[in-house]
């Protein structure tokens, strides 16, 4: 595989990455597109089904009021102009899971057009995507093919098919061409859809959880030389279903199209499959002319008008710009563009803002969220806001911490209760009898016992060398167990050694 | 038990109501007629008997309990099977949905339900609607009962050939070109296709999405009022429909008059293809009409002569799309599945068997219309004759509170003469299709016999959408007239079947 290609460097040498990016979204309407069926995930299959998303004879479709909402919801926040008038179109084409045979769709007239979106990239320069429109339109039902190695439909002996999804409604967000990137394109590229997930799960419209298919990106590449204006042939690179396959997928292709371009040949234009194992990317269908959806006009649907004070009543109520709340949080909490990233990519700002808002420190917040939680978060494989701790309890550590009823070591063992579902802070420390050791006296001949089994330390402490006071305390700790607070200790044992801490 | 299948809807309705009959012996009439005349009629493609009855026996209890009943309460009706009922199979007239049992009602099947109409069963109609003689059934062809050698009009010959034998008083059309109104003129019957938006297509197996409407069929302008007014009204699973009231229909058709009214004579609707004896009528029935006080007004509206054309790539596009779902997946017909083919190949073969000529036709039509390319030439351009149309039709009745015109260029041909001539074919719905293409309101009444060959003419009255009551007014004075000429209603002088 890799023969075929060429190092990233020599390819952006020679040539100039142009790319389109197509992004699906799943909006999260408790109903169907165009039916009153739930659009719960993880039901039986076909159980959320009715003759219109089935597709029976006789069925006819109704718009989903919230769905035209969230899409015109999504056309502000992408800086688009919003249609005063727009229809659905049918695009005709057969596939056993589309129950109609045509997919209701938006052709030439989506319901948002000409916005951008400003992403910021990791040394914080920002590029602006163009997008050239956001239409609404209806997913398909889910074909599983049974009894072939690959789980395509090739060398499969059935296939069953799940209508469960079929009718959701979708949300198709379309670049303009990326230009300009250059060897920034993968990065840009990743940028921009995470940019865009953290803007729809501000509008609060979908969850936007790639690893759920709620999100689902297709990266259209293709490569030109420098100084020449015509854009290449793409390749149109499906279903790169997270952010840094985004990022590989786009790299890949550069290398890739650069290969065959320099060594004289030319790139087909066809719909290519990514691999998430080794972030190669192989041929699928090719795309000719011979392509012919035969859109028109829905026939069973009236136009949709946003009337414009509707419209304007939706831009007031827009929430902050999830990039402008970050440089706005960054500042607030003081920390750098990169932990902010950090934080970003961890899917920590939303708890860590939770947080706070119960009451704890930004410090105190950050620090449960970006540390224990997130490695308990990854160890389970869940997302952070996954994890059964709410913001209140995290705070409630936090402040129990602060108020030195619990040391760093107890605080985790409490974290681990309340996840083992032992109950609320509080409850796990009385269960557990996780409390610090406060009890001068106890703690007191806790203390001489350390220093009588470790004169020679405590004569280097009183030497001077204070540094040493790390082993008493650590013994002192071991005897109680841990529940000791461990700068109570030290204070207890310098006092004791007469040295000024 | 004769007297009983005579009756109008109206009559019986009220007979009911009084006892003098029960609706048990009603429906047990008509099912006894249909017994002994479907055989050569053919209007029917499933009769069911046992639902009817239930129905029936539902009224007689309702009225026993002393419950008020609806003014349609126990008529039988004859339901074309285009509309899906609840456990009663729906073919639409094609083998591809042969043995297709649906599981949900129609709203229009629904309304029927709750007004307590009987439903007799499913008529007989062309594969998908697509025809004007029923010739075009996958199931055999329906019998005109004026002369079974001869076609009942289509879409809707089932429907309409029920009505003029007797088999039942009321009976569900749907009208893509002129499907309820043909039938209706060359069967002696009454059919309107009320405005585009005001029957909810909703279980309604769809031919051509922005044309199809269902309407009443009857055989008088009142019964079709009250037929009008249970199937009529918003709903809002189809987002076509319109929302708001239905226009005072049945008040119109007992209030029949035409006095001081202006009615236009569209110059279009005229001249080669007419039948002399069509013609005769129809200049009668524009004398009849100014002999009882009306204004008659000539009309041009020259994008009628496009009508046609365009109708022959809208319809044919938007039914290429809307007949893709039947891909032997899910219901209907299955061909070929022997476990060695692949889901293209079954569903080619399924389709090659399951559809007919003139469905495969269409497809093939409509198909190269929406093909990129082609599409501003052809559909793009029947969009804006569609326009134009519409635009002629608003002139119009600025000038006219209606308009009138023959149905039908022809009285009902024989059987099997246009058959192999879509083109042909295609002309009887010259007059009826500009109305499909505005979205406004007609309907069929009788107007005579044609001298020549002594078979029914239809009257065609329309008006402009929304004034759907306007029909009934004048349809109903014009036929309180003739009525009044001929001495007894034309039906009567059909031949005993």
């Amino acid at each position: 595989m890799t023969s075929e290609l060429l190092s990233y460097e020599d390819a952006l040498a020679s040539y100039d990455p142009v790319m389109g990016l197509e992004v699906h979204v799943e909006l999260g309407t408790r109903t169907k597109m165009f039916c009153g069926c739930s659009t719960e995930l993880g039901a039986e299959p076909n159980s959320q089904t009715c003759p219109t998303c089935l597709g029976l004879p006789g069925s006819l479709p109704v718009v989903n009021a919230i769905g035209v909402e969230s899409a015109v919801k999504i056309g502000l926040a992408l800086n688009c102009e919003i249609a005063e008038w727009c229809r659905f179109a049918r695009k005709n084409y057969f596939y056993p899971d589309m129950p109609k045979n045509f997919q209701t769709s938006q052709y030439d007239e989506p319901i948002a057009f000409n916005g951008y979106l400003d992403v910021q990239l990791e040394d914080g320069e920002i590029f602006r995507v163009e997008i050239e429109r956001a239409h609404m339109e209806e997913d398909t039902g889910k074909s599983t093919h049974v009894g072939g190695a690959t789980g395509r439909i090739h060398g499969a002996s059935h296939s069953l098919l799940d209508y469960n999804r079929a009718g959701i409604p979708l949300i198709e967000i379309v670049t303009k061409p990326i230009e300009g990137a250059g060897e920034r394109a993968p990065e840009v590229a990743k940028a921009y859809v995470a940019e865009l997930r953290e803007v729809i799960k501000a509008l609060n419209v979908s969850e936007a959880r790639m690893d759920k298919g709620q999100m689902r990106c297709d990266v259209n590449l293709s490569l030109r030389p420098h100084g020449v204006e015509k854009f290449g042939t793409r390749s149109e690179t499906k279903n790169v279903n997270s952010l840094r396959s985004v990022e590989r997928a786009a790299r890949f292709e550069i290398q890739r199209h650069a290969a065959v371009l320099s060594s004289g040949g030319t790139i087909v234009q066809e719909t290519r499959h990514f691999h998430e194992d080794d972030g190669s990317t192989t041929s699928g269908r090719i795309k000719d002319n011979a392509e012919d959806y035969r859109y028109f006009p829905e026939p069973d649907l009236v136009p949709v008008a946003p009337a414009r004070a509707w419209v304007e009543e939706l831009r007031s109520g827009l929430p902050e710009m999830p990039r402008v709340r970050r440089n706005r949080l960054r500042e607030e909490w003081g920390v750098s563009e990169h932990d902010m990233q950090s934080m970003l990519n961890a899917g920590a700002v939303d708890p860590i803002v939770a947080t706070i808002e119960a009451g704890a420190d930004a410090a105190g917040a950050r620090k449960w969220w970006m540390g224990e939680l997130a490695r308990n978060a990854n160890e389970q494989g869940v997302a952070l806001d996954e994890l059964p701790v709410t913001p209140a309890q995290v705070a409630r550590v936090v402040a129990l911490v602060s108020e030195g009823s619990l040391n760093d070591k107890l605080a985790r063992q409490v974290i681990e209760g309340v996840l083992a579902g032992e109950g609320d802070p509080d409850a796990v420390v009385e269960k557990r009898g996780l409390k610090v050791v406060s009890d001068e006296g106890a703690l007191g001949s806790a203390v001489d016992e350390a220093i009588a089994s470790n004169a020679a330390i405590a004569d280097k402490i009183r030497g001077g060398k204070v540094a040493a006071v790390g082993a008493l305390v650590g013994a002192v700790m071991k005897t109680t167990r841990g529940q000791a607070d461990a700068a109570r200790v030290k204070e207890l044992i310098l006092e004791r050694l007469g040295v000024e801490g | 038990m004769t007297d009983i299948i005579k009756l109008t809807a109206a009559e019986i309705a009220s007979k009911i109501a009084s006892g003098e009959l029960t609706a048990v012996e009603v429906t047990e009439a008509h099912l006894a007629r249909i017994e002994a005349v479907d055989e050569k009629v053919h209007a029917f493609l499933h009769v069911d008997r046992e639902g009817a009855l239930a129905q029936a026996r539902a009224v007689d209890a309702k009225r026993a309990a002393g419950e008020k009943l609806g003014p349609l309460a126990g008529v039988p009706l004859a339901l074309k099977d285009i509309f899906t009922t609840e456990g009663i199979p729906t073919t639409v007239g094609s083998k591809i949905l042969e043995g297709w049992i649906p599981p949900y009602d129609a709203t229009l099947t629904k309304r029927l339900k709750d007004a307590d109409v009987v439903i007799l069963g499913k008529t007989n109609m062309d594969e998908f609607a697509m025809g004007s003689s029923t010739e075009n059934s996958a199931y055999g062809p329906t019998g005109n009962p004026w002369d079974l050698t001869r076609i009942p009009g289509g879409s809707g010959g089932g429907s309409s050939a029920a009505l003029a034998s007797y088999e039942a008083p009321l009976a569900i059309g749907t009208d893509t070109g002129g499907s309820i109104r043909q039938p209706a003129a060359v069967t002696g019957t009454v059919g309107v296709k009320p405005t585009y938006g005001a029957v909810s297509r909703y279980g309604m197996v769809a031919f051509s999405s922005s044309l199809d409407q269902g309407g009443p069929c009857a055989r008088t302008v009142l019964d079709a009022a009250l037929l009008h007014e249970v199937i009529a009204g918003h709903d809002p699973l189809d987002s076509t429909s319109i929302d708001a009231p239905v226009p005072p229909v049945v008040e119109a058709a007992k209030n029949g008059s035409v006095a001081g009214m202006r009615v236009g004579v569209v110059k279009q609707f005229a001249g080669e293809g007419y039948q002399a004896g069509v013609v005769q009528r129809f200049n009668e029935s524009v004398e009849l009409l100014k002999s009882l006080g009306a204004e008659i007004v000539e009309l041009d509206c020259p994008s009628f002569d496009l009508a046609l054309s365009a109708y022959y790539l809208i319809a044919p596009s938007e039914c290429s799309s809307n007949l893709a779902r039947f891909d032997a997946m899910r219901y209907g017909l299955r061909v070929g599945d022997d476990g060695t083919r692949s889901a293209e190949d079954v569903t080619a073969l399924t389709r090659e068997a399951g559809f007919g000529d003139e469905v495969k036709r269409r497809i093939i039509l409509g198909t190269y219309a929406l093909s990129s390319g082609y599409y501003d030439a052809y559909y793009g351009s029947a969009q804006k004759v569609r326009t134009l149309i519409t635009r002629d039709f608003e002139k119009a009745f600025e000038q006219v509170d209606v308009i009138v015109s023959p149905t039908t260029p022809t009285t009902a041909f024989p059987i099997g003469e246009r058959a192999d001539d879509p083109m042909a074919m295609y002309l009887a719905d010259l007059c009826t299709i500009p109305t499909n293409m505005a979205g406004n309101a007609a309907m069929s009444l009788p107007c005579g016999l044609a001298p020549e060959d002594g078979l029914p003419v239809g009257l065609q009255i329309i008006a402009p959408a929304m004034k759907d009551d306007r029909l009934y007014k004048v349809g109903a004075a014009v036929e309180a007239a003739f009525v009044e000429k001929w001495g007894h209603p034309l039906l009567e002088e059909a031949p005993s079947l």
